[in-house]
């Protein structure tokens, strides 16, 4: 592999590691979350309820996915 | 007006936590390594951030439709934020342990004495590395969040003063009480940061999607205040988890 290889892998995986890491529930539901403000963009109430409380549940599920478990 | 006050609030906050956590590094480098190398290693690496701010930024700002922008710009704040805010809900609730700066300088100062000899030339090359990729690395979450919230308000040069203001402030404050980082809340700005740029984030989607946010702004403060909420809840609900866990062993070990 060249240098200029080297550079994309090395570029590729800090961007990679940067977004997803070690939570790609959390680089998942913020596709969620994008999906659904652009889908649900004339239905105004329930876009607005809907974008936080989707935040809220991928936060909360992830962290209770990375509790202690000993 | 009120976003802008959170916006200089959220990009110094965030600013400022990344700074503690390079200025750890710095000053480990410095008292190993030598001081000239490291500050000089510091130097460079902001010097390179501050280019990259104005080489991706200005033309982000001119060439790309806002509203494409700011939900791209705001999936990225979601990506930062829901991160920050779920460590330190797992930090606050006892799941994980505190971020703790004493740790990172031992650890570090313990790898450059070992890394070769102490009686070195008045420049040295490991010292000023450590120290540029200690400031680039912490420094390129703070240029993200600059051009994230910087452009998508288009407030470019405030979220940069605000960021150049906490890198003066932290830095500033870190070199006279050197060691004493680890007294610095972190966890407790982290949660903050966390929060604001979350807050951000599901707002700038929004937006760039065209969903119309009630009271405009002023509906960021509400975002606030509710991710605020469920952050205690989510702290509380865990703590009992780690409670009724600790019964339960106590219990059997009867």
């Amino acid at each position: 592999m060249g240098a200029v290889g080297r550079w994309a892998t090395a570029f590729g995986r800090f961007w990679w590691d940067f977004l997803v890491g070690d939570t790609p529930e959390l680089f998942a539901g913020v596709l969620v979350v994008v999906a659904t403000a652009l889908v649900l963009r004339h239905e105004r109430v329930v876009a607005v309820v809907l974008v936080p409380l989707e935040c809220a549940a991928f936060v909360v599920a992830s962290a209770y996915r990375g509790r202690r478990r000993d | 007006m009120t976003s802008t006050i959170v916006l200089v609030l959220a990009v110094f906050a965030a600013s400022a936590v990344e700074m503690v956590e390079a200025l750890t590094i710095v000053v480990a480098s410095g008292t190993t390594r030598g001081w000239r190398s490291a500050l000089e290693g510091a130097a460079v690496a902001v010097a390179v951030l501050a280019v990259i701010v104005g080489a991706v930024g200005v033309p982000l700002v001119h060439l790309v439709p806002i509203d494409a922008l700011r939900v791209v710009i705001g999936a990225l704040l979601l990506v930062l934020g829901l991160g920050w805010l779920r460590k330190a809900i797992l930090r606050s609730s006892g799941h994980k342990a505190m971020h703790d700066e004493d740790v990172v300088y031992a650890k570090t100062v313990a790898e450059l004495a070992t890394a070769g000899d102490r009686a070195r030339p008045r420049r040295d090359a490991l010292g000023f590395v450590v120290a540029f990729k200690g400031v680039f690395l912490e420094g390129m979450e703070v240029v993200l969040i600059v051009l994230s919230l910087g452009s998508s308000a288009h407030r470019l040069g405030l979220a940069a003063v605000a960021a150049a203001a906490a890198v003066l402030v932290v830095g500033g404050a870190g070199l006279l009480v050197t060691r004493q980082l680890s007294e610095v809340p972190e966890n407790t700005m982290k949660m903050a940061v966390g929060i604001m740029l979350t807050s951000f984030g599901a707002f700038w989607v929004g937006e760039g999607s065209g969903v119309h946010w009630p009271g405009s702004d002023l509906a960021i403060l509400a975002l606030i205040a509710f991710f605020c909420v469920v952050a205690a809840v989510a702290i509380a609900a865990m703590r009992r988890v780690l409670t009724a866990r600790a019964g339960v062993s106590t219990v059997a070990d009867r």
